[in-house]
């Protein structure tokens, strides 16, 4: 999947934020454009991964789908929890109409750029 | 007097508070840092026929990943390159907690696994590696003639 958004219908995701989740790490680098931001989110499906932006709010939701051979028993988990939550609030200068979504071997990469406005400009200087 | 002190009561009372604590910690969010364990984070779980073991290991290239299985012990490791230092001179990491660099994880598994059965894959960003059990030691039914 590439530069692609990721929606999933709001009464699904609002019944999920109820359950108990895991905070995936993240990696957030600003450049002089935008902001990209990592999050590690194994074993999730790229049709189980929801990014949306609500107003100030990003918010990532995801669920962790394994596949485990019937009838086995679990003799030592360190990842307990099936789903995967983490909500950032961007900054006025970030676009976000122009969010875009990268996922693959379960990383998720999202790129926000800045607002035209708000991007870098060289300002010539003038030599009286 | 001292017998009354080592009385049932109290064992059912440890019994319930250390139950208790338990499951505090169960309830309470199971760890702020996603993978505080390591690198990658470990499942294992095992059926009548084999053993299974995940890695959560998300954005490595599977091939550099090295799964050894050696008397009994297998061993997984491998390397994840930095996001944060791939990117230009003028970029300034805000958050940096995803893992990077070498890692190793090594788990001991039961008597029974046939070191000639091992079954490796990598999707979505979890390593499964099956491991089958000998046949002599899966449960079979006897017939009673």
């Amino acid at each position: 999947m590439t530069n692609q958004q990721v929606t999933r219908p709001n009464d699904a995701a609002a019944a999920a934020r109820e359950e108990p989740a895991l905070l995936p790490p993240v990696d957030v680098i600003e450049d002089s454009t935008g902001i990209t931001l990592y999050a590690d989110l194994p074993g999730v499906p790229k049709d189980r991964l929801s990014v949306r932006v609500e107003g100030e709010t990003l918010q990532i939701d995801a669920e962790l789908v394994l596949p485990v051979p019937e009838g086995m028993q679990a003799s030592h988990a360190e990842v307990q929890r099936k789903r995967f939550r983490r909500a950032f609030t961007l900054s006025r200068e970030l676009d976000p109409d122009k969010v875009s979504a990268e996922f693959s071997q379960g990383v998720l990469r999202l790129r926000i750029p800045k607002a035209e406005h708000a991007q870098p400009r060289r300002i010539e200087v003038q030599v009286a | 007097m001292y017998r009354s002190l080592f009385s049932r009561d109290l064992f059912a009372e440890m019994d319930r508070l250390q139950r208790e604590m338990q499951q505090a910690f169960d309830t309470v969010s199971p760890s702020i840092r996603g993978f505080a364990q390591g690198y990658p984070a470990l499942n294992v779980g095992s059926t009548p026929a084999s053993v299974e073991i995940y890695a959560f290991a998300p954005g490595v290239d599977p091939a550099k990943v090295e799964v050894r299985l050696e008397r009994g012990v297998l061993t997984i490791e491998g390397e994840r390159a930095s996001a944060v230092r791939a990117g230009d001179d003028k970029a300034t990491a805000h958050i940096n907690e995803r893992f990077e660099g070498r890692f190793r994880r090594v788990v001991s598994l039961p008597d029974d696994v046939d070191p000639n059965a091992v079954n490796a894959s990598y999707r979505d960003g979890v390593l499964h590696v099956s491991v089958k059990r000998r046949e002599s030691a899966q449960p079979r039914r006897i017939e009673v003639q």
